[in-house]
């Protein structure tokens, strides 16, 4: 199943760290959200007829200002305006609806085309002045005009105040109705059409803070059972909660967690099993996690240990020291699956990205960089030299950039179309027809 | 791999180190930190010293990421456990408590974190602990800190407090003040006046430091920022390395304005004590002066990353 990539040709620059990509659930759309909590949503342009070795290309659709930085003055913080995440709700009309969130409030926001402009009115001027109303002499009925397409955002709910720690997750319930959000602490539930409360789901803030020793990282609803969904934490597990069982939901259904390897242990290991995403497989029997230096699907129904380990950087184990030292062990890298739950990818540094088959087992590593990356052209497979011989176009661990980080990407529902935010340069890669 | 000029001060090997041949005679349990090798047991205290730095160096303008923090202060707890059972952890706070100021000015934190409002305006003068935050959750306290450097030592405050009180239980809860979080914001408040009074009538004190710790990480796991009247007598180096600290900068105000770079004290104050320790003797306040331009080194690394 492995395929050659092309560039798509769109390499977008934010002004900002992009921090989150998200396609709808068609693949028409392509949302960004960055760190200046900004939200660029890109379409799908159909397919020309004069380039059919393309699928079409992605192109700007709509900007707007999700987010402004805040101050808690209680706290005497700043509340930062980064989006964290962004989660695209189903299509029910001709509007597209999105929520993205920054540490603290989540927003809905209605994207709605006008490509029509109502002209002829009786009592004003077609540039908005009033008519002198003794002028009018006769009536008319406004007839609606085309007009050049105007995409516009608006804000139709804010869910705030409901978070004391930094929102990680949003994720968007198969009901349609309902929607999770959970920080560092606690998970809340919340009906899309009410912004005043919230239900609280999940809370793990120890009585007394000081035996805090556990955060949650990750949280996501099962795609297809409304009453089930997971949430990952700092210490490498996942737990599964029914929703029917209680109304809070302290008590797992399921937890999943792998046994350590005794052989492996080191004052590191806890931090590199920290588990930065969670994602359910479109079929919704499996899901992904993702540590410091591995890509794990489980079964749901095994939760002793996962069915497939995939190592991304397996050579960063060495190095885990200086990584401590400059905190890239800390990063949160995301996971995400192709349409058909065939292959899996996940970012790396040095601007590569790992693609896994999982039918096949094999891996590819893929760079996203302008250099290498030229309109139509073919991407190379990378490598990185673990033993003591590098050869020929292979790079070295230690000429890897640890500040060229990917890890934001995403997969097209149906397409093998693939988004990879590259800290402020967004690529689109598609594989070759033909 | 690094940022320019970042000096590798031992090997990369984030796994358990074989132990180096130590050519030590056989040792008995009772002589356990001497089995260690020498180099695991520098890298593991180079470890808990870079954790450490780690947790006290937080931004102070946006909210610190709560999960790093967490896994920081478990990998601190880590090392602490290890070096607890080695018996390594014993000497160092032994060490470190003979070569300080009298035990007595020490106070652990939770202690005063437990103690009610009374108690701790019933003699105590100055509050060790500004609660800036009101609600539950991670803010910043002030900690005070005494101008004497040696004094503010973490680890050996356990010691005079509470010989029970192991180094689990002060490691045990960096996040938050525990109770006090918890009390009601109408005390709160007051305890946030009462300590601006004091830092204020502190300012003009030259003895006085002030350190802005980061909440939960900072205050707990270095155990505690005491303060006291009045000072011992002072050691004259150190008296003369920190003469030209304006203490009013480390006042209320300057930190709820935000301060951008860490108050470059309280880390020499501790690496200071940090990076010197092991099974072996403290090393002189002259031969800290050398460690301090290493020190210098990686606080504008770190600062600067």
């Amino acid at each position: 199943m492995l395929y050659a990539l092309i560039h798509s040709g769109l390499c977008a620059l934010s002004a900002d760290i992009i921090s989150t990509v998200e396609f709808n659930y068609s693949g028409e759309l392509l949302a960004t959200g960055d760190k200046g909590g900004r939200v660029v949503i890109f379409q799908h342009e159909q397919e020309s007829k004069n380039r059919p070795h393309l699928r079409g290309e992605y192109n700007v659709y709509s900007t707007f200002q999700s987010h402004e930085p805040e101050f808690d003055y209680l706290k005497s913080l700043e509340i930062e305006e980064k989006i964290n995440k962004i989660r695209w709700l189903p299509q029910q009309n001709a509007a597209h609806f999105l929520l993205s969130t920054n540490d603290k409030t989540i927003k809905l926001w209605k994207i709605s085309e006008r490509d029509k402009r109502a002209e002829g009115y009786n009592l004003k001027d077609e540039d908005g002045r009033l008519r002198d109303p003794f002028r009018i002499t006769s009536l008319r009925v406004p007839v609606l005009m085309p007009m050049d397409l105007m995409v516009e955002a608006s804000p139709r709910r804010i869910f705030a105040n409901a978070h004391t720690y930094h929102i990680n997750s949003i994720s968007v319930n198969s009901d349609h109705e309902t929607y999770l959000s959970a920080d560092d602490l606690r998970i809340n539930l919340w009906h899309l059409e009410i912004t005043d409360r919230s239900f609280n789901i999940v809370d793990i803030k120890p009585a007394n803070m000081e035996e805090l020793t556990e955060v949650i990282t990750a949280a996501e609803c099962h795609p297809h059972q409304c009453n089930v969904f997971v949430y990952s934490s700092s210490k490498g597990t996942i737990r599964l909660c029914d929703m029917r069982a209680a109304a809070l939901c302290d008590r797992h259904s399921k937890f999943f967690e792998e046994p350590e390897d005794p052989s492996s242990r080191s004052f590191f290991s806890e931090i590199i099993s920290s588990i930065s995403d969670v994602k359910f497989s479109h079929s919704g029997r499996y899901m992904m996690t993702r540590d410091y230096l591995s890509v794990k699907v489980w079964d749901l129904n095994m939760e002793n240990r996962p069915v497939e380990t995939y190592q991304v950087h397996e050579y960063l184990r060495s190095k885990l020291c200086s990584l401590y030292e400059n905190d890239c062990i800390f990063d949160k890298f995301e996971c995400c699956w192709n349409g058909s739950d065939s292959a899996i990818m996940t970012g790396s540094y040095n601007n590569f990205f790992r693609m896994f088959d999982r039918n096949t087992r094999r891996d590819i590593t893929l760079e996203a960089s302008r250099e290498s990356s030229k309109p139509r052209a073919t991407l190379k497979p990378r490598k990185v030299s673990t033993g003591g011989k590098r050869k020929k176009d292979e790079i070295s661990v230690d000429s890897l950039d640890f500040n060229k980080k990917i890890l934001h990407t995403a997969w097209h529902p149906k397409d093998n179309v693939i988004a990879v935010a590259a800290t402020n340069n967004l690529y689109i890669f598609q594989d070759k027809i033909n | 791999m690094f940022p320019k000029g970042t000096k590798r001060k031992f090997s990369d090997s984030g796994e358990e180190p074989v132990p180096s041949g130590d050519p030590g005679p056989v040792v008995s349990s009772a002589a356990a930190a001497r089995t260690l090798s020498s180099s695991y047991s520098l890298q593991r205290q180079s470890l808990l010293d870079m954790s450490l730095i780690k947790l006290q160096l937080c931004h102070m303008l946006v909210e610190p990421n709560l999960c790093r923090s967490v896994l920081i202060a478990n990998t601190v707890r880590q090392i602490q456990e290890e070096m607890t059972q080695d018996g390594t952890w014993q000497i160092m706070t032994q060490a470190l408590a003979a070569a300080q100021c009298p035990a007595d000015r020490l106070v652990a934190t939770e202690v005063l974190c437990r103690q009610t409002d009374a108690a701790a305006q019933a003699g105590q003068s100055p509050k060790p602990f500004s609660v800036v935050g009101l609600e539950d959750g991670y803010r910043s306290e002030e900690a005070v800190m005494e101008g004497d450097v040696e004094s503010e030592v973490n680890m050996s405050t356990l010691s005079p407090v509470s010989p029970q009180l192991t180094s689990a239980s002060y490691l045990a809860g960096p996040f938050g003040m525990g109770p006090c979080w918890e009390e009601e914001e109408e005390e709160c408040d007051e305890d946030e006046e009462e300590d601006s009074e004091e830092c204020v009538s502190e300012g003009e004190d030259g003895d006085r430091d002030h350190l802005t710790a980061d909440s939960r990480t900072g205050e707990q796991v270095f155990g505690t920022f005491e303060i006291k009247h009045p000072a011992p007598p002072p050691d004259p180096a150190l008296e003369e390395l920190f003469s030209d600290v304006d203490p009013s900068y480390y006042d209320l105000d300057t930190v709820l304005t935000g301060m951008q770079s860490a108050p470059k004290m309280g880390p020499y104050d501790l690496l200071e004590s940090l990076s010197s320790h092991g099974p072996t003797a403290l090393s002189s306040s002259s031969s800290c002066r050398s460690d301090l331009n290493e020190l210098d080194h990686i606080m504008e690394i770190i600062v600067g990353s």
